[in-house]
C-alpha cells in the first residue's frame, strides 16, 4: 500500500469510510454482506486486494461476484454469479450458526458506546416513536459470526450512550459481558465511520478511536458521538484513498448507477 | 390430486377470513398477484406471515386485510421504510396490527420445524437481543445432552402456503429456482398449499436431479399466473423493477395517495 500514489483526485468522506472498511477484510475472509455499504467494501476488497475473498449474502448466495452492487438482497445477479445458492433455513443452519463466516457486518439506526445496535424502533417498543424494519438476520450475525464489522456514518442522532433497543448484542454493558452470555465469538472488533474507525477497548470493551481519516479533527468526531468518546493513547491517520482504490471504487458505482437506471440512494 | 384453478377461485377457496398466511418468498417468487386476489375479495382478520414483508404486506397491511404480522424484518429493501406498515404499527391505520417479531434465523427454523412436523425449532439464537420477553413465542431450553441454552421457537406451520415458482407440470409438480428462500418449507409446514406458478409444462424438465422440486402431492392447488411475481421477480423469467420499488416510497408515503393507486391498479384491474 506504501508504494500505492495517494489519489490526486478529491474523494468524498462515504468513500474515504468504504476504503477504510475494504482494506481491513483478507484474502481469506468468508464475510456475510448486507446492503449498501458492506457491498460495496466487500467487492472492492475482492476486485483489488483480496481477489478470492468469499462473499456470501443472507438469501442464500455464497460466493457470489455480482459485477454491479444489488439493491436488495434477492437481486438475480447475486444468485447468477454465485457458486452455488442454499436454501434460507440452510443458510442459517449450516453456514451461518455453523460457524463458517469470518466478518459479518451489521449496521443499523443506532450503535452504542458498547457497540449494541439498534434497527428494531426508536422510542418505546409498544409505542414506538419511530418503527424501524427490524432484526432480520442481526441478532445471529452477531453472535455467529467469527467477529463483526460495522459501516456507519457518525452522527450523534446514530451514536448514542445507549441504544433504544438492543436489536444484536454487542458487548452489552461491556467487560465480559459476551461471555456470561455463553458467546464464544468476539463480536464487533471493528466500527468503520466517515470520521474514523473504532475499536473496543480490550479490558472495557468501550469503544475507542484507534485511526482518524485525513482532514478529520478529534473536534469533529467528539461532536459527533453521544458520549464522551476516548481516544486510543496512539491513534493512527487513515491512509488515504490510492487512485487505484478510488477508480475501481468509481467504475462500481457508476456501473451500478447505470444498471439500476435509478437515482443513487444512500443508504449506510 | 392437485387442483389446477384459476387465481380467484384459489384465493376464494382457500384463504379464509381469520386465517394464517405465509404468502413467501424470500426477496424473490413472491406472489404479488395472490396477494392482490386476496385484497380483492377483502379477505380480513387475517395472521400474516412473511420473513421479509415488503410492498405486498404494505398493501395487505394498509387496505385493512391484517389483524397481525408475524415477521423478522418490514422494509421496502433498498429503499427504506414500508410506509403502511409503519401507520399501522405508530397509527393503528387503518386498524390495528398486532406484532409477533422474530429474527429470521428463528423463522428459517421455525419453517423447517414446520415442514418436519416438529412442535419447535430449537436453535443457537436471540442471546443478548431485546427482542426476547416482547411476546410468549421467544423461550430458552437446555441441551439435554451438553446442557447449553438454546433457544426455541414455535415451529410455523399455517392454515395457507402460499408461493410463486417458475413452473409446474400437468400433474402439479413443482419446479423453484434461483433463490428458493423459504418456498419448500411454506408448502411443507402449511396445511394447505396455493402455488403460483409462470407456466405449466407437458414435463417438468428439471435441470439436474437436486433440484428443488415439490412433488404434485405436498400441493393442494396450482394457479397460471405469468408475470405473477412483478414487481419483484422469478428467475429466468423477469428482473426486479427496481424503479418500481423506489416509486413506491412515494406513492405509500400518504394515505390517500396510497388508496387511489390501490383503486387504480388492484381493484379496478381484473387479471
Amino acid at each position: 500500500m506504501a508504494s500505492e500514489p495517494v489519489a490526486t483526485t478529491t474523494y468524498t468522506a462515504a468513500e474515504m469510510m468504504i476504503i477504510a472498511a475494504s482494506r481491513s477484510l483478507r484474502n481469506d475472509d468468508i464475510c456475510f454482506v448486507g446492503i449498501g455499504a458492506p457491498s460495496a467494501a466487500c467487492n472492492l476488497a475482492r476486485l483489488t486486494h483480496a481477489p478470492d475473498i468469499t462473499l456470501i449474502y443472507e438469501s442464500g448466495t455464497i460466493g457470489t461476484k455480482p459485477d454491479i452492487l444489488p439493491l436488495s438482497i434477492g437481486d438475480p445477479e447475486l444468485c447468477e454469479t454465485a457458486i452455488t445458492t442454499v436454501s434460507v433455513p440452510e443458510m442459517f443452519q449450516y453456514w451461518l450458526q455453523g460457524g463458517r463466516i469470518s466478518v459479518g457486518f451489521l449496521g443499523g439506526a443506532q450503535i452504542d458506546r458498547f457497540s449494541n445496535i439498534n434497527s428494531t424502533v426508536i422510542g418505546d417498543y409498544a409505542h414506538p416513536t419511530v418503527r424501524l424494519p427490524g432484526a432480520g438476520g442481526a441478532p445471529e450475525i452477531a453472535s455467529c459470526c467469527q467477529q463483526i464489522y460495522v459501516i456507519m456514518r457518525q452522527n450523534r442522532r446514530s451514536f448514542v450512550p445507549q441504544v433504544d433497543f438492543i436489536t444484536s448484542f454487542g458487548h452489552g454493558t461491556g467487560g465480559d459481558a459476551r461471555q456470561r452470555l455463553g458467546l464464544r465469538t468476539a463480536g464487533p472488533s471493528l466500527i468503520v465511520t466517515d470520521l474514523c474507525l473504532m475499536r473496543p477497548d480490550s479490558e472495557s470493551k468501550e469503544l475507542i478511536v484507534v485511526a482518524i481519516h485525513p482532514g478529520v479533527t478529534r473536534e469533529q468526531i467528539m461532536e459527533a458521538t453521544g458520549w464522551p468518546i476516548r481516544f486510543a493513547d496512539h491513534v493512527e491517520q487513515t491512509p488515504p484513498p490510492t487512485d487505484g482504490e478510488l477508480t475501481i471504487l468509481r467504475e462500481l458505482q457508476t456501473r451500478t448507477a447505470q444498471a439500476h437506471s435509478d437515482e443513487k440512494r444512500d443508504h449506510s | 390430486m392437485t387442483a389446477f384453478l384459476s387465481l380467484p377461485e384459489a384465493i376464494a377457496q382457500y384463504v379464509h377470513d381469520g386465517d394464517t398466511v405465509a404468502l413467501e418468498g424470500f426477496t424473490h417468487l413472491i406472489s404479488f398477484a395472490a396477494g392482490h386476489e386476496i385484497i380483492r375479495q377483502k379477505k380480513s382478520n387475517l395472521t400474516l406471515v412473511r420473513m421479509t414483508p415488503d410492498l405486498i404486506y404494505d398493501q395487505l397491511i394498509g387496505m385493512g386485510c391484517a389483524r397481525k404480522l408475524i415477521f423478522s424484518w418490514g422494509g421496502n429493501p433498498g429503499v427504506g421504510s414500508l410506509h403502511r406498515l409503519r401507520d399501522a404499527v405508530e397509527h393503528s391505520w387503518p386498524r390495528p396490527l398486532e406484532l409477533e417479531e422474530h429474527s429470521h434465523a428463528a423463522m428459517a427454523h421455525a419453517y423447517a420445524a414446520g415442514a418436519a412436523g416438529l412442535p419447535c425449532a430449537i436453535f443457537r439464537g436471540y442471546a443478548g437481543s431485546d427482542l426476547v420477553g416482547k411476546h410468549s413465542n421467544i423461550r430458552f431450553i437446555e441441551c439435554p445432552f451438553t446442557g447449553e441454552r438454546l433457544a426455541a421457537v414455535p415451529a410455523i406451520r399455517p392454515d395457507v402456503g402460499i408461493i410463486h415458482a417458475q413452473r409446474a407440470d400437468r400433474k402439479g409438480n413443482i419446479l423453484i429456482e434461483g433463490i428458493v428462500g423459504v418456498q419448500k418449507e411454506v408448502v411443507l409446514a402449511a396445511t394447505l398449499a396455493v402455488v403460483t406458478v409462470e407456466e405449466i409444462t407437458d414435463e417438468l424438465h428439471a435441470p439436474s436431479p437436486n433440484a428443488v422440486v415439490l412433488p404434485y402431492w405436498t400441493v393442494s392447488a396450482v394457479v397460471l399466473a405469468p408475470e405473477g411475481a412483478r414487481p419483484s421477480y422469478a428467475h429466468g423469467y423477469y428482473g426486479r423493477d427496481n424503479a418500481f420499488y423506489t416509486a413506491w416510497d412515494t406513492i405509500a408515503r400518504d394515505r390517500e395517495s396510497f388508496l387511489s393507486w390501490m383503486r387504480e391498479h388492484v381493484l379496478g384491474d381484473r387479471k
